[in-house]
Order: C-alpha cells, then sequence, then structure tokens
C-alpha cells in the first residue's frame, strides 16, 4: 500500500490537476475578477492597447479610402480576382475556429482542461470573425448595399441565387457569428453575477448588473442553464464544422484546378483548428504570465494545446500530400500542371515551400517533449504556423488563380500598399478588442473553474477516485 | 396568527460546502416543504434531485425550434427559387435540394440557438432585477463562495417559529429572514 504522497503523485500522473495551488470558491472568484475589477488598470495594458489602437487606424484609414475609391487600390486583377480580400477572410474564420471548438467540441467530450481557456477563446472567434466579416463585406465594393445578399422583399423584384456558394457563406458566417455570441454571452451570465455583487464601483455595479440580468445562482436556474449550454454545445459542434466547410465550397464548388477537390472540407477544417489553436497559444502564453494566471492556465493546458496542435497540424500535411496525389492521379492536364506549377515550376514555388515549412516541418518539434513543455518554443511555433496558415491561403488561391486554364490570361499578383494596411489593419482591430476584453470581462470562466476545485464535488467524490486510482496502480503493479 | 410573520419573503439558511447544501436540502425535502430554493455559485447536480426540480422543456422547445428553421429554410428558397422568380442555372433543377441543405442547415441552427438562449432567459423569468433574496446582504457572497437553501413562506407548511428551528437544525452558519 503507497503512502500519501505517493497516491498524489500517481494522482498527478494520471489526472493532472487543472487548478495548481491551494485555492478556495473564495480566492479563484477574488482572483479572476479582480483583473476587471480593480481599479487601477497596469500601466502595460495602456501601452498595449494603444499600440493596438494605432495600428488599427490603418484600418480605418484603407476602409475609407477604398469606400471612397473602390477596389482599384487593392492590387486583384484579371484573373486574381481573390486575393487578399478572401484569404485573409479565411484566415480570420479559421482562427475564430478554435474558439467554438474549445467551448463546444471539447465540453461534449467531458475534457475539463477546456474550462479555463474557453471563455477568451471564445472572445478570440468573435473578434476573428468580425474581421472576417470586414473582407468580403468591403470586397462587394458598395459595402452599403450589402444587405442586398440578404433575401428580402424589394421593389426589384430580385432574390439572391441560393445555388451559388457565396450565398452558403452568408447564411453560414453570419449564423456562426451570431451563435458564438449567445454561446459567449451565455457562458459569461453567471460571472457578470459575480462580478455585480463584487464590484465596488457603483457605475460597474450597474453595467453587470443590468447584463447579468438579474442572475441569482437558484438551482432551478442552473438546471434549465446548464441544459441550454449542453444544447448550444450540440448546436456548435456541427455549426462550426459547417462553417469551415462551406468556406471551402467557395473553393471547390468552383471548377478551376487547385480548388476542385473533395478533399476540401475536411482538410479546411483541420486547418482551422490548427490555426486557431496556434492563435490560442499566442494569446494565453503571454496573458498567463502577465495576469500572473498560472494556477488557472497551467502547464498542463498549453501541453494539450500543443498536442492538439500537432494532431490538426497533421491532418493538414495529409491534406496537402493528397493535393499533390489527386493532382499526379488524375492524370488531367490541368491538375497535374496546377501541382508542378504549384510546387516547382510556378513563379510562386517558394511560397508553397515555406508554407510547408511553417506548416509541416515546424510542428514535427511538438514531438519532443522538450519544445512542447517550453512556453517560448510553444510561442515561437505558434507564430510560424499561424504565417503558415495564411501562406497556405496564399498558395490555394492565388497560385491556382493566376495560372488558369489560359494562357494568354495568365498573370502575377503584387499586393498594394493598401492590401497590407488592411491585413495589418484588422490585427490592430482584432488586438484593441482582445485588450478591451481583457480590462472589462473576467478573461477566465469563474464558476466553471469552481467546479474544478475538490470542494466543490458532493459527498467527496475525490475520495472515491483515490481509492479507485489506488486499485488500478496495485493492478498495474502486479503485472 | 401570531407566529407567522407577515412581511417576510422567507427564510435563508447558509451554508459553507455543497455537500452541507445538498444534505440539508434532502431534509428540507423529506420535512415536505416544496416551494424551496437554493442557491449556489456553481451548478450543483445533486441538488436538483434533493430539491426535486423537475426536468426542463427546453429540449423540445429546441428541437421545435430547429424544424421551424429548417422549414423555414426550405420554404424560403423553393419560394424564391420555385414559386417566386425561377432562373434556369446550368440545367439544374429550379427546386435544387442539394444546394439548398447549407441554408436550410444554418437556419435549422440558428432558430435552434435562439430558441436555446431565449427560452432558457425565459423560462428562468430572467431579466428579474429585483428579487427578495437579493435584501440579504450576505446573499451577495452567493455568486462568490457561499450556499444558500430558501424556503418561502408561501409554502404550506411555513410556519416563522418552526421552520426556523428547523432550518437552524439543518447546522447553518446562519439562518436569515428575507425582507419582501
Amino acid at each position: 500500500m503507497q503512502n500519501a504522497e505517493d497516491l498524489k503523485a500517481i494522482q498527478r500522473r494520471l489526472q493532472p490537476p487543472m487548478v495548481e495551488g491551494e485555492h478556495t470558491f473564495a480566492t479563484v472568484s477574488d482572483k479572476i475578477s479582480d483583473l476587471t475589477l480593480k481599479k487601477k488598470t497596469p500601466f502595460h495594458w495602456f501601452i498595449g492597447f494603444g499600440i493596438a489602437f494605432l495600428v488599427a487606424q490603418t484600418l480605418l484609414f484603407t476602409v475609407v479610402y477604398l469606400v471612397t475609391t473602390g477596389i482599384g487600390i487593392w492590387g486583384n486583377n484579371q484573373p486574381i480576382g481573390w486575393a487578399f480580400d478572401i484569404i485573409n477572410f479565411v484566415w480570420w474564420i479559421g482562427i475564430g475556429h478554435a474558439g467554438t471548438l474549445i467551448s463546444a467540441i471539447l465540453l461534449l467530450l467531458n475534457q475539463k482542461w477546456r474550462t479555463s481557456i474557453n471563455r477568451f477563446a471564445e472572445a478570440m472567434t468573435l473578434f476573428a470573425v468580425a474581421c472576417a466579416g470586414l473582407f468580403p463585406l468591403l470586397h462587394t465594393g458598395r459595402p452599403w448595399l450589402a444587405y442586398w445578399l440578404f433575401p428580402y422583399p424589394n421593389t426589384m423584384g430580385m432574390w439572391p441565387q441560393f445555388r451559388s456558394p457565396l450565398m452558403w457563406d452568408v447564411f453560414a458566417v453570419s449564423t456562426y457569428a451570431t451563435v458564438s455570441a449567445l454561446f459567449w454571452y451565455v457562458g459569461l451570465i453567471p460571472d457578470l453575477a459575480t462580478l455585480r455583487d463584487r464590484a465596488k464601483n457603483k457605475y460597474f455595479r450597474i453595467v453587470y448588473g443590468l447584463l447579468a440580468m438579474g442572475w441569482r445562482g437558484s438551482a432551478r436556474h442552473w438546471h434549465r442553464y446548464e441544459v441550454a449550454y449542453l444544447l448550444l454545445a450540440g448546436l456548435s459542434t456541427p455549426l462550426v464544422l459547417s462553417v469551415h466547410s462551406i468556406v471551402s465550397f467557395d473553393f471547390s464548388v468552383a471548377q478551376l484546378p487547385g480548388w476542385h477537390a473533395t478533399i476540401f472540407p475536411p482538410y479546411f477544417v483541420a486547418g482551422a483548428v490548427f490555426a486557431g489553436f496556434a492563435m490560442v497559444l499566442i494569446l494565453c502564453i503571454p496573458l498567463r504570465r502577465v495576469y500572473k494566471m498560472q494556477d488557472f492556465i497551467t502547464h498542463t493546458h498549453l501541453v494539450y494545446m500543443a498536442k492538439v496542435m500537432l494532431a490538426t497540424g497533421l491532418i493538414v500535411v495529409y491534406g496537402y500530400a493528397m493535393e499533390g496525389f489527386f493532382g499526379w492521379y488524375s492524370a488531367n492536364e490541368y491538375e497535374y500542371f496546377m501541382i508542378k506549377n504549384r510546387i516547382w515550376e510556378g513563379p510562386y514555388w517558394w511560397f508553397y515551400w515555406l508554407l510547408i515549412l511553417c506548416n509541416g516541418m515546424s510542428i514535427q518539434l511538438l514531438w519532443f517533449k522538450r519544445f512542447r513543455e517550453s512556453e517560448f518554443w510553444l510561442f515561437v511555433i505558434a507564430v510560424i504556423v499561424s504565417i503558415g496558415m495564411w501562406l497556405e491561403r496564399f498558395v490555394i488561391i492565388v497560385t491556382s488563380l493566376h495560372r488558369d486554364f489560359l494562357p494568354s490570361s495568365w498573370a502575377m499578383y503584387r499586393p498594394t500598399v493598401f492590401d497590407w494596411s488592411m491585413f495589418v489593419g484588422t490585427l490592430g482591430f482584432f488586438f484593441t478588442l482582445i485588450y478591451l476584453f481583457v480590462r472589462f470581462v473576467p478573461i477566465i470562466s469563474i464558476f466553471e473553474v469552481r467546479t474544478l476545485l475538490p470542494q466543490a464535488n458532493v459527498h467527496g467524490h475525490q475520495q472515491e477516485f483515490d481509492e479507485n486510482v489506488l486499485e488500478a496502480d496495485d493492478a498495474h503493479a502486479k503485472k | 396568527m401570531t407566529s407567522m410573520k407577515k412581511d417576510i419573503y422567507g427564510l435563508l439558511a447558509e451554508f459553507d460546502t455543497p455537500t452541507e447544501l445538498v444534505d440539508a436540502a434532502n431534509k428540507v425535502r423529506e420535512a415536505g416543504y416544496k416551494k424551496t430554493d437554493a442557491f449556489s455559485p456553481f451548478p450543483l447536480h445533486e441538488i436538483d434531485e434533493a430539491l426535486g426540480v423537475k426536468r426542463t422543456i427546453l429540449p423540445f422547445m429546441v428541437f421545435g425550434g430547429g424544424v421551424i428553421g429548417l422549414l423555414s429554410g426550405i420554404g424560403l428558397q423553393w419560394f424564391v427559387h420555385v414559386w417566386d422568380y425561377p432562373i434556369l442555372v446550368g440545367g439544374r433543377p429550379y427546386f435544387s435540394i442539394v444546394s439548398f441543405v447549407p441554408a436550410s442547415f444554418e437556419l435549422t441552427i440558428l432558430l435552434a440557438a435562439f430558441t436555446a438562449v431565449f427560452g432558457m432567459i425565459a423560462l428562468n423569468g430572467l431579466p428579474q432585477p429585483y428579487h427578495p433574496v437579493f435584501n440579504v446582504p450576505r446573499f451577495a457572497l452567493a455568486t462568490r463562495e457561499k450556499f444558500f437553501l430558501l424556503i418561502e413562506r408561501k409554502d404550506e407548511k411555513f410556519n416563522y417559529a418552526e421552520t426556523k428551528s428547523f432550518m437552524e437544525s439543518l447546522n447553518p452558519q446562519e439562518v436569515f429572514d428575507v425582507e419582501e
């Protein structure tokens, strides 16, 4: 029979704790809500917010110039009618998917580690979708007429064309944005009540009180709340898979070599989760350090995320391999030409190899404990993967378009300064929103972290677990 | 009735741990109280059984919302492309059901999600900015760390003195009068 310390060590190995340190319901509540309620905003917040806000101004400037001039300020041409606008759209929306994966799919799979990262992953989803939505909206050229995309009775007697993947996109992305916002808000209600009850400042109390809608933690309310939350998770799961599948239909339903492939939907979804987890890591590694949240976003969380990144990254690499294989095996001269052009003959060949380097090679480091468990390397790899996923969309979109069926219409694509300023501007916009979120909303779901504490188990279910661990370990030793 | 205080909403007992709350709730149910409620800083599954909380009809409402979303999606596209303004596109049938799947699917999810969220809020009677339990100053801790059990005055078995001594026998930290 083992002594108590052995037991603890075994338990740690079998089921790493999701909350480190000695915490009670009160310390969890206070530690997380103090970030929002403490009067003094840290100085580094102002610096970070200021930089992000300044960068966001380039977006404002570009949009104003774009709307007053036209999309001719971009580098799009014939035949590359889709370029940065759709690359960035797909990139941003893909990033958003990890948030829904964490909040919905991992909830259904009963993965407790999602609890401390779901709140800001969902926030990331919302902000990423907001950035994504800007691109197709502005690519319409006349965004003030974008409501024409929605079916409504009008004096022109016209309707949108529902056989077009672009209409599917409108429905998918707007549903996704709406449901993500609802999911996020529902998750926030109990925490807003905590903020309302803890706020000293009168205005904070009023605002959080209004938003919490009078939540009082009644057992009957919790019952319906949990049912609703689970149902939302169940609805968001097929939704998130459908959204990126539909985004991939924008390409795969077209006839263009390089786009017209059956592998696109799963390959895009895996890529989205891959890019999204990279962005979650980019956000959460500095966040947990700066705000001293290591007790809640533990080392184990980072390792799990690294593993998800590795797994989805390998699926994406499989997708690249299959694209190449299809091009060759199809024995179709256009398909085969596209592959040759993309990988070694075309002018953009080095984009492809950069992409393989970023998405295929860099993640192989995650097989090794040394890299997987180092915050520094995880951060570096996450940044590389984010760049790689952007390159992937560039390769799919631009290299497929610039050499289409008719050599007389071949052309090159070069982004203009306004392509760049708009892309960089959305990064600024995204981080501005993240900074505001960190300041005004609890970045970790307080009530869900409370449930992770051992005290939360009624009648000491933890003790039963201890006994099971001992039995399992004894059985293992006998073998 | 001298033993009955008129101006109170009920009695509220405070507990330190979820186990104490669930044990107390079991005793309260066994004693025959019906108009009871428990308050906790996080969902407790055991409390539903202890208090006899009925299963919510929300899942059926959500299913209904989803069905309405699906039918309205198919109906809308049928109306647009078959009835109101048929256009022949690439020889496809007017009722191109395969092409109509994505928008119908998204509308199914959208309406089901709306029903889940607004249904939950409505069934819970929220937004409800005022509730008598907020009159107890310690109740602010219900969203932080403490667990509360309420017996309403409206309960048939409620008798101020008896109920209060019964609640005190449940080993709470304290029992409060909840003012109306």
